[in-house]
């Protein structure tokens, strides 16, 4: 591994009872880009993200994070390192602000109310929603205020799993304003989507996933020229 | 009482064995056996206490305090048997329970060292405990349950199990001690208690039965709040890894 890959995986494989989810899955992950993984529903994209966040341990292999065994990280200081959002994240039956809170309280920390108002700008929200009760919001701003609360952790290493898909297309314009902002202020990020406009837009590299084989890895413009037919059909938004 | 007017109480065993036979509720078997067992197992425990009392042994006290204790922790752990090292936190949860409530009884000259005392009272206490664990149990593996994503939330932002299960420990811990407050609410006026009825049956002055009363609710208090906060804080840690990962399905 280089100095230039803040996560490699090295012959991953991830099973839950005696059902293979991932499948020996070697990787880099190049610093400060942003690469998109897409596939079909159930090829373990999500599973993926979850062992680079150690809310799981693979069942062979081993990930390195920054050219450390992630096995060998105190778990909570990975976790703040390595950030996830995951789809639908759940909000807290309290107001926008001690959603934000959250992550500061977790290391008996406070958050200013400027702090919070900036990570509300960065997701495109303003100062009316810090009040609010996060229960009432749309899904759309639950789910940037769940980005936002992931954000206020200022990990280095930002996992995002279909972040923008109940969202509206002004949202999703936003969040993904957000995600190329991210990638100028240094963060790497590893990014679920179904859309496969995105993963041409946004996406550096692209990783195609399925049924828990890495079928493909390479720059976006290599996987959407790729004349492999299971990943034509998934592109074509036919099922493979 | 004579041995006819306790036959005669065998009545309250026919009427339910002649509705459920006549209502098909199949219930006559486990009645029966139900039946049996309490008489075998009230009869055996009259002599074992017969012969505890008149000796006064401390081995012997302390034996039967070992036993209601062995019992009441293979009973609880039922419920949760898949759920690591529950046979000695149950244990150590009704072990601790019992040294400080009897402790403070003792120590205080609240009543006197004599098994005729500590037995009855030990009994009271460490089958609430047993209750209470069991209850604890309950809820705290719903609260898992419905809240197994907002667990993952909080590990996932850099948060520890114990901050992770905090809302939904105490949540638990205070629904299992609700029952005991609210019975103790209501004692004397919806209820009397069975300690104080078998006293008052017995012959013992009102009173006297209500001082004892008194001071049995309120070591029930104590002891219901310690089983659910010890047993609570020595469980909770079984849904973790030492990766600190939830382990699904850890307390089915």
């Amino acid at each position: 591994m280089t100095a230039s890959h803040v996560i490699q995986l090295d012959n991953i494989s991830y099973k839950i009872n005696g059902q293979i989810i991932l499948s020996n899955i070697s990787q880099q992950v190049q610093t400060n880009s942003i690469t998109t993984l897409i596939g079909p529903s159930g090829s373990g994209k999500t599973t993926l993200l979850k062992l680079c966040n150690a809310l799981i341990s693979p069942t062979n292999g081993q990930i390195f994070v920054e050219g450390q065994a992630i096995d060998t990280f105190e778990p909570t200081v990975l976790r703040r390192k390595v950030g996830i959002v995951l789809q639908q994240a759940p909000i807290l039956r309290t107001t926008v602000f001690e959603n934000l809170a959250l992550p500061r309280r977790l290391q008996h920390q406070t958050l200013t109310t400027e702090e919070a108002l900036n990570a509300l700008i960065d997701v495109g929200l303003d100062e009316s929603f810090l009040m609010r009760q996060a229960t009432d919001l749309s899904g759309g701003q639950k789910q940037k205020i769940a980005i936002a609360r992931t954000l206020l952790n200022n990990s280095t290493i930002l996992l995002l799993d279909e972040i923008t898909s109940a969202l509206d297309p002004q949202s999703v314009h936003d969040i993904e304003q957000l995600i190329l902002k991210l990638r100028q202020r240094g963060v790497t990020i590893i990014w679920i989507t179904h859309s496969t406009r995105q993963a041409k837009d946004l996406g550096d590299m692209t990783w195609v996933l399925m049924k828990g084989e890495l079928v493909a890895a390479g720059t976006t413009n290599e996987i959407m020229s790729s004349k492999d037919s299971r990943i034509q059909s998934f592109l074509l938004g036919r099922t493979p | 009482m004579t041995y006819t007017p306790l036959a005669l109480t065998l009545i309250f065993v026919l009427i339910p064995l002649i509705l459920s036979r006549t209502l098909n509720l199949g219930l006559e078997k486990d009645t029966t056996i139900a039946t049996v067992r309490s008489v075998i197992q009230l009869l055996i425990v009259g002599y074992v206490l017969k012969f505890v009392f008149d000796t006064e042994h401390l081995v012997y006290l302390l034996l039967m305090i070992a036993l209601m204790i062995t019992v009441a922790t293979l009973n609880a752990r039922q419920k949760g048997k898949n759920i690591p090292g529950i046979t000695w936190k149950l244990a150590v949860t009704l072990i601790v329970v019992e040294v400080i409530t009897q402790g403070v009884l003792l120590g205080f000259h609240i009543i006197p060292p004599t098994p005729q005392y500590i037995i009855p009272i030990s009994g009271m206490l460490i089958g609430n405990s047993m209750v209470l664990a069991i209850l604890f149990l309950n809820r705290f593996s719903s609260e898992i349950e419905a809240h197994e994503h907002e667990i993952e939330l909080i590990l996932s932002l850099g948060g520890t199990p114990k901050q992770a299960v905090h809302r939904h420990l105490t949540k638990a811990i205070k629904a299992s001690m609700i029952p005991t407050i609210e019975a103790q609410k209501t004692i004397g006026l919806v209820q009397l208690p069975g300690m104080m009825s078998g006293q008052i049956i017995g012959g013992a002055d009102p009173i006297q039965a209500v001082q004892f009363q008194i001071l049995i609710v309120f070591a029930l208090l104590t002891c219901a709040t310690l089983t659910s906060i010890i047993f609570g804080f020595l469980i909770y840690p079984s849904l973790f890894n030492e990766r600190m990962q939830l382990i699904k399905n850890s307390f089915i």
